[in-house]
């Protein structure tokens, strides 16, 4: 990180008695409209963040008037009959978000841990390149790839080993499918490695080395140093970067849309189809008319409240971190 | 506690939970390493398979069923939404990311926006295409216009975060004999800050303009997808290569989904070519990551 530069005033005014800000003329002129056409730039993302909740949540008004809070608290979503409840949807994301950090963390983790602590100098550069290729990988592509390849390859076996060894437990119970929660979390969990990896990377390597050190020091082995010294210190960016690959998994469309199983009831078993708020509104938007898009532009309204409150969240944590 | 002085080597128990903790990572490492494998496999055999010259040059024909054809209709609209979407959003970004660094520095303003727009990088795509679809296609029908704002709106946090970072690592000594030379502020920012920064805020913009090209959910809301040829910026639906994709991807016929595959290895690798573009400019650049 560079030092925060001085502002530019006191330094000339050590040397000079007229500050430089304080000439005039026709540049002083052209100064003040050019800070004032960059300051509206600034300005224009609160501007466009709050003119997408006030028209979203506008068009919506009308399904939150008339369900009230039976829109989040039913599963009951009949669009011929004018039923939009959408808890199914609320828990499909939940669902195939859980299921995605449950695989992605454990493995961000441990790349980024290796890529720092462990790796030799020659092969992090292709690991991290190959990782970091996954995260350019556009979410249809995912999609198609998901249906197609993982699919028959891993998803429909893994499915039903699940249930034939743990059908016993209702969250794994059959008839299995790989178009499921778990098969949506599975591809969700493949998206959201390279984000959370590449943040705790960074988020170790400011780890100072002295505490490493102090560590080896006390005779630990390179595990009980990396568990005892870099873990702590990191743990609340960590926790940030956890959270933003969460905020990614909320709001993922196409690849859940396509692996998810297009069921609008709640499903105990994980193995099972399901539906997530995203995916609903990218399968049925081109169908839907009147009511039945207002009520997708709703659903996209408690995406969008779910989605923010973890995203601030993590920033807030991050940037504690960082200051 | 009991200090055994005399033992110069851990317990062996301890030996082995740093082994096994080692090859932990090992596995981590590996487990997502073949995904990539398996992506970059499949894309390219079952893309290449579906891959010809007609597909390259031809539109979508009217049915799933029918074979041959090609995404020609999604080429173009990509083309011409993302060409537009970057045209507002880079200007635009940078525009915001000298106010941030030059003007608001640590203010409240600067701190806010810079707090949103990081939020703002977080919110899903296809709330942002919902947000397009009120505003603007309810009363003025899709178009490339609309989803070409949906996408400018998904890019400009990207350029202005980026483009900050960039601006950030202009030498000081630079603006100093700017100033020195008689220069305002503005011309110091113009003529001197940004010229050092461009190629660090090129490699932000191509990963913007990557980013931008895979996006299927926004266009579905505001583009909508045709299977015609056009170049019309408003008042009818175009297509997306993306959007293609995912239609050939929902179908259950052979024809429809081997256009997939070669649609997807077509936006792959147009998605690839901008990553890489990004980081060769990064590494021939002083000012950058």
């Amino acid at each position: 990180m560079q030092s925060q530069a001085k502002p530019l005033g006191d330094i000339a005014g050590g040397i000079a008695p007229v500050p430089i800000e304080n000439r005039k003329g026709v540049g002083r002129r052209a100064d003040s409209l050019f800070s004032v056409v960059a300051a509206l730039s600034g300005s224009l993302v609160l501007l466009i963040l709050a003119f997408m909740v006030l028209s979203t949540t506008n068009t919506a008004l009308p399904i939150f008037r008339a369900e009230g809070i039976s829109f989040v608290t039913s599963s009951d979503w009949h669009p011929a009959n004018g039923d939009y409840g959408i808890l199914a949807f609320i828990y499909g994301t939940l669902v195939t978000s859980a299921i995605a950090l449950v695989i992605a963390v454990p493995i961000s983790l441990g790349i980024a841990i290796y890529l720092v602590e462990v790796a030799p100098r020659w092969i992090k550069g292709p690991i991290t390149y190959l990782v970091d290729l996954l995260a350019a990988v556009p979410s249809v592509v995912y999609g198609l790839w998901g249906v197609f390849v993982l699919l028959p390859l891993f998803l429909q076996p893994a499915a039903e080993l699940l249930s034939s060894v743990l059908g016993f437990i209702p969250i794994f119970a059959g008839p299995p499918s790989g178009l499921s929660y778990f098969g949506a979390g599975v591809v969700l969990a493949v998206m959201i490695v390279p984000i959370i990896s590449a943040l705790s990377r960074e988020i170790i390597q400011t780890v100072p080395d002295d505490d490493r050190y102090a560590a080896y020091a006390l005779g630990a082995t390179r595990w009980e140093m990396i568990r005892g010294a870099v873990l702590p210190r990191g743990r609340a960016g960590i926790v940030g970067a956890v959270m933003l690959g969460l905020g990614r998994a909320l709001g993922e469309t196409i690849a859940v849309a396509l692996l998810v199983g297009s069921a609008t009831t709640i499903n105990t078993s994980v193995v099972r189809p399901g539906y997530s708020m995203a995916a609903v509104i990218a399968n049925q938007f081109q169908e839907a008319s009147g009511d039945h898009i207002k009520a997708l532009v709703a659903v996209g309204v408690v995406l969008f409240a779910i989605t923010i409150i973890v995203n601030i969240g993590a920033r807030l944590i991050v940037w504690r971190m960082a200051d | 506690m009991n200090l055994e002085i005399n033992s110069s080597r851990p317990s062996a128990r301890r030996l082995w939970t740093n082994r096994v903790a080692t090859a932990g990572m090992a596995v981590a490492v590996a487990l997502a390493l073949i995904p990539v494998g398996l992506i970059l496999y499949y894309i390219t055999k079952n893309g290449l398979a579906a891959m010809s010259w007609g597909f390259l040059t031809e539109p979508t024909p009217f049915t799933f069923r029918r074979p041959g054809g090609g995404f020609l209709n999604g080429l173009i609209g990509t083309a011409i939404m993302v060409a537009l979407a970057t045209a507002a959003s880079v200007p635009l970004g940078i525009l915001a990311a000298i106010y941030l660094e030059e003007y608001g520095k640590r203010g409240w303003l600067a701190q806010l926006v810079r707090f949103f727009s990081d939020v703002m990088t977080g919110v899903p795509s296809v709330f942002v295409g919902l947000f397009v679809y009120t505003a603007f296609v309810l009363p003025f029908g899709f178009g490339a216009i609309m989803g070409a704002g949906a996408l400018a709106i998904i890019m400009l946090p990207i350029v202005i975060r980026s483009a900050e970072e960039m601006l950030k690592l202009v030498p000081l000594e630079l603006k100093h004999a700017s100033f020195a030379l008689g220069a305002s502020k503005s011309q110091t920012v113009l003529r001197v800050v940004l010229p050092s920064a461009l190629p660090g805020i090129t490699t932000g913009v191509l990963l913007a303009v990557a980013r931008a090209a895979g996006e299927t959910a926004p266009l579905i809301l505001t583009a909508l997808g045709s299977l015609k040829v056009t170049t019309a910026l408003i008042g009818e639906p175009i297509s997306a290569l993306p959007l293609l994709i995912f239609d050939g991807a929902r179908n259950p016929f052979a024809a429809g989904q081997e256009r997939a595959w070669a649609g997807a290895l077509e936006l792959l690798a147009l998605v690839l070519i901008f990553t890489l573009l990004a980081r060769i400019v990064a590494a021939r650049s002083k000012i950058s990551r």
